[in-house]
């Protein structure tokens, strides 16, 4: 790979390419699914090929092959550069990009049992079990799980002599029971909505999320909610479980911390951000309890955004994000770096495939664990709802305004959570948002989720990002405004 | 979308790179009949075969300039095998024959693995489809300096005017082919082109967008010009309380609320007791002004004439004045509800079953300028975003308004207007449309391109405003 790598790097810097880095890529996944008892989804799936992104005439080109051959990739190569040279036609100023030292390294991520290597036979029979577990509960009228492994393979050459194997594995897996009675839909899900739990992690992963005995646990809970009580309409507390405050952390954090949405170039499709450069070490984003990281290094967890090295060459880091309530980073990469002012890039440049240019992504953007103890939370919560597992999520193209739904939530009353309510949802404005934070369960707690599912940047890429949180709560949050006027 | 001429436009095409084209189908035939004697041999009862290829280049622009830049060339082989009533699929892009040996082998090692389906379906035998043509040469001969000239034009738009443009210019290629051992082959080649564009004008912004097979069917300069004159009304936007107003759906914004509807005219999600058509087939559900087909044959659409399982795709009527009347079935779900298969089928095996790909919602004859004129108080929508299901049975949607909100007052634009978040049943809206414009190819950013109309919609519930 190496070889057809660094061909195509010295085609292109003989086609006039003043920096080029390319990426050869091996991407294998196998995707289970079953459906009331029936297997759905079986398959695999594997790609190669190589992208190789050049720098020429002040302007950047793109392009990328399956052809994994010298005359393939030198085709390729060579296509990047006359891309990049039509860039140049409508450039505004020459892109430049702050230093980087050159890595040559092989990594590869933690896991204790390759999924690939488990019998076929142990993971669906799994799943049906789990499946048959869910579907045991009256009223439950359809059930669905899913199990999904990735193993990528790149190789990462660059025009400054950088030469970077990584390997990661991934494993995920879920499970959902619908209830359909009257005029409703009802859905429970463990561990988490959308897919369940995801993890740079192997077959390990499935075996602790212990999936038999939480399936009729949730199949129960979707039957009942068509009994459950309406969330009320109200302005009051908000205690959010884990995985939805990763996802609350994901849209009004970690998207607005881009920078290259900061800069606009993400304003036709993606949006900006209302963390325009002078809120820079100047905005309160949160209260004081409130401290986020963008940390893409392995100690931090095997999150999805976890990684040795970006695409760009560029060793993981820990950036902080928010910092006792203040507004302290951005997610860079080594132009937009330059652009602003840093010395460095953030290392955030990801892509989803050799055919896809790298973009800045989330890495694993965390909320930090705080002091509280779950039960004390809910004991020290006199009037509240806990809100758990996201059901849908929606925020404006400046990352002001959001609304979330989950698919169950619980009424607190004299610090016990005393009914369970259907419907529940929550909306607010971001900063106002995090500055109503006044309790943050402690690392007892606090899990990395998973959030497999980003789409970002045109052609649309789809990638994995982590967020660490434990439950937290919020005062004074409209509740219940998904309902109003319906 | 523009009407610009064949003859016009803002891309005058000259001749691509020789090397920059897609195969030729005897290529793609005999890599499907290379499978299938593989898979023979290799102790497949049946096989099938999908090839699919892609050429794609995409030109970006943000800032007034051309940032990101990309081509990309691809062709991916996927291959179902079947044995003792199991099947499962493998894909990979290796097309020598060892790798596709690999592919067939690890296909019915997976499918061995599992319980036998006593559901499964044999392979259907060869189908005769309808001729579609939709392979535009003229926009497979974009070139990378074309696209840059037209986007350079586009930004040079915004300078003059004090603006920042941000879009995409992309064209593309693609053909896929499939066979099966019991004689099946269907082909089907297309272009696509698409220029999106946003103009800002701080701290305002608005956007036009066109999609089409043929690249002379929109004029990028007249899109940017749109765009550019909305984002100056934009400016200065005032905030109006939340509430029920009357909307007018520009075709992006009915686009992509509309096009939350597909999955719900599935047999299987009915079946599912997923769909919100639940116990409504055949009962008024909507305005009776509100007529949906399937239709993969329309001229404003595109798309293979066959699904995933090889069947011809049939016109559908889905939804007439009101009444949801018909579903679309795959082999098995209308083998299961005794009808017959409608050629919507995904690719086997799946859990989803199928789904209706080319929507066209009937329009009606009101211009956009019309519906305006006969509004007293209500809202010009140009696009809404981050829309997603609240509610699954009432289709409850939530999303924003964005890029171009404005107030109508007695009958003329009047402001500008902070973009609202709605939570509105799409049910109910569909039973409060007042007018209809013509239907159009419509493209927008949560739904695939659909043709439908502008849409004058009364009591439309918006629940929050957010700061811009």
């Amino acid at each position: 790979m190496w070889d057809l790598a660094v061909h195509s790097l010295e085609i292109a810097r003989l086609r006039g390419a003043k920096y080029a880095d390319a990426r050869v890529m091996h991407l294998r996944q196998r995707d289970l699914t079953t459906k009331n008892g029936q297997v759905g989804t079986l398959a695999q799936s594997e790609s190669i090929g190589l992208g190789i992104r050049v720098l020429v005439n002040g302007a950047w080109g793109f392009a990328s092959t399956d052809r994994l051959t010298r005359e393939g990739v030198a085709v390729c190569a060579a296509h990047a550069v006359s891309i990049g040279k039509a860039s140049a036609l409508a450039k505004r100023h020459d892109v430049t990009m702050v230093a980087e030292k050159a890595f040559v390294d092989s990594w590869q991520s933690p896991f204790l049992k390759d999924p690939f290597e488990i019998p076929l036979e142990s993971q669906l029979a799994l799943l049906l079990a789990a499946d048959a577990e869910m579907r045991r509960i009256k009223g439950v009228t359809l059930t669905e799980t899913d199990m999904q492994f990735r193993k990528i393979d790149s190789w990462f050459a660059s025009s400054i002599g950088s030469r970077i194997h990584q390997r990661k594995v991934i494993s995920g897996c879920g499970i959902v029971a619908t209830a359909f009675q009257g005029d409703e839909i009802q859905k429970r899900s463990y561990p988490n909505s959308f897919g369940g739990q995801h993890a740079l992690a192997g077959y390990e992963l499935i075996e602790s999320l212990n999936l038999l005995q939480h399936a009729p646990a949730i199949a129960e809970e979707a039957a009942t909610l068509h009994s459950a009580a309406q969330c009320p309409q109200k302005t009051g507390t908000l205690i959010l479980g884990g995985s939805q405050l990763g996802l609350q952390i994901h849209e009004s954090v970690g998207h607005p911390i881009e920078l290259d949405r900061v800069l606009g170039e993400e304003a036709n499709f993606a949006g900006t951000s209302f963390l325009t450069l002078e809120k820079l070490d100047h905005l309160r984003y949160g209260s004081d309890i409130v401290n986020v990281v963008a940390d893409a290094r392995i100690e931090h967890g095997p999150g999805l955004g976890s990684f040795a090295y970006d695409d760009e060459g560029v060793p993981a880091q820990c950036t902080d994000i928010i910092k006792d309530g203040q507004f302290r980073g951005y997610l860079s990469n080594r132009e937009t770096a330059k652009r602003i002012g840093l010395q460095r890039s953030s290392g955030t440049m990801r892509t989803e495939s050799w055919n896809r240019l790298p973009i800045i992504r989330m890495t694993n953007v965390s909320l930090l664990p705080g002091p509280w103890d779950y039960e004390h939370l809910i004991a020290d919560t006199d009037d509240g709802i806990f809100m758990e597992t996201n059901k849908s999520w929606s925020i404006d193209d400046r990352r002001y305004q959001f609304q979330f739904s989950t698919e169950i939530g619980w009424e607190i009353k004299g610090g016990k959570k005393v009914r369970m309510l259907k419907n529940p949802s929550y909306g607010g404005i971001t900063t106002e948002f995090w500055n109503s934070c006044d309790a943050i369960c402690s690392a007892k707690e606090w899990a990395l989720w998973g959030t497999p599912n980003c789409g970002k940047g045109q052609p649309m890429q789809t990638m994995g990002t982590g967020h660490g949180a434990s439950p937290a709560r919020f005062r004074n949050i409209q509740i219940g405004g998904a309902f109003s006027g319906q | 979308m523009s009407t610009a001429r064949k003859s016009g436009g803002a891309v005058a095409v000259r001749a691509r790179s020789p090397q920059a084209a897609l195969s030729g189908e005897r290529r793609l035939h005999g890599i499907i009949n290379d499978v299938l004697r593989l898979a023979k041999s290799a102790g497949a009862e049946e096989a099938e075969v999908h090839v699919e290829e892609v050429l794609d280049d995409l030109t970006r622009f943000a800032n007034n300039a051309i940032h990101q830049n990309v081509s990309e060339h691809g062709i991916t082989v996927s291959v179902r095998t079947v044995a003792e009533g199991r099947t499962a699929r493998v894909t990979t892009n290796r097309i020598d024959e060892n790798s596709l040996r690999a592919a067939i082998d690890s296909s019915l090692s997976l499918a061995a693995s599992q319980p036998k389906d006593e559901q499964l379906l044999a392979l259907p035998g060869k189908q005769r489809y309808r001729s579609v043509r939709r392979f535009i040469k003229q926009t497979a001969a974009v070139t990378p300096e074309d696209r840059a000239r037209a986007v350079r034009s586009a930004c040079d738009l915004a300078i003059k005017h004090g603006q920042v443009a941000a879009g995409i210019f992309a064209t593309g290629q693609s053909q896929s082919a499939m066979g099966n051992s019991r004689g099946l082959l269907a082909t089907y080649r297309e272009t696509h082109a698409e220029f999106s564009i946003t103009m800002q004008e701080a701290p305002a912004a608005s956007w036009a967008k066109a999609n089409a097979g043929d690249v002379r069917d929109f004029d990028s300069r007249q899109l940017a010009a749109r765009a550019s004159e909305k984002a100056h009304l934009a400016v200065d936007a005032k905030e109006l309380p939340p509430g029920k107003y009357t909307v007018i759906l520009e075709p992006s914004a009915a686009l992509d609320l509309v096009g939350f509807l597909f999955y719900d005219f599935a047999a299987t999600a009915v079946a599912d007791k997923r769909s919100c058509l639940n116990g409504r087939i055949g009962k008024p559900l909507f305005d009776k002004n509100i007529t949906i087909v399937d239709d993969a044959y329309h001229p404003l659409q595109l798309g293979a004439p066959f699904d995933g399982e090889g069947i011809p795709r049939q016109r559908v009527p889905l939804v007439d004045r009101g009444v949801p009347k018909n579903l679309v079935y795959s082999r098995k779900a209308a083998k299961i509800a005794r009808k017959t298969p409608t050629g919507h089928g995904f690719m086997l095996p799946n859990e989803y079953g199928e789904a209706p790909m080319n929507l066209v919602l009937s329009g009606g004859d009101s211009s956009l300028e019309q519906m305006i004129a006969s509004t007293d108080r209500g809202l010009l929508v140009t696009r809404i975003w981050y829309i997603r299901e609240v509610e699954p049975y009432e289709k409850i949607m939530t999303g924003m308004t964005r890029d171009g909100l404005f107030l109508v007052e007695k009958g003329k634009i009047t402001s500008a207007v902070r973009n609202f978040r709605f939570n509105q049943s799409l049910l109910e809206a569909l039973r409060n449309v007042e007018m209809l414009g013509p239907a159009v190819r419509a493209s927008g950013e949560e739904a695939f391109e659909m043709v439908v109309p502008a849409m004058k919609v009364r009591d439309f519930n918006f629940t929050e405003v957010t700061k811009f």
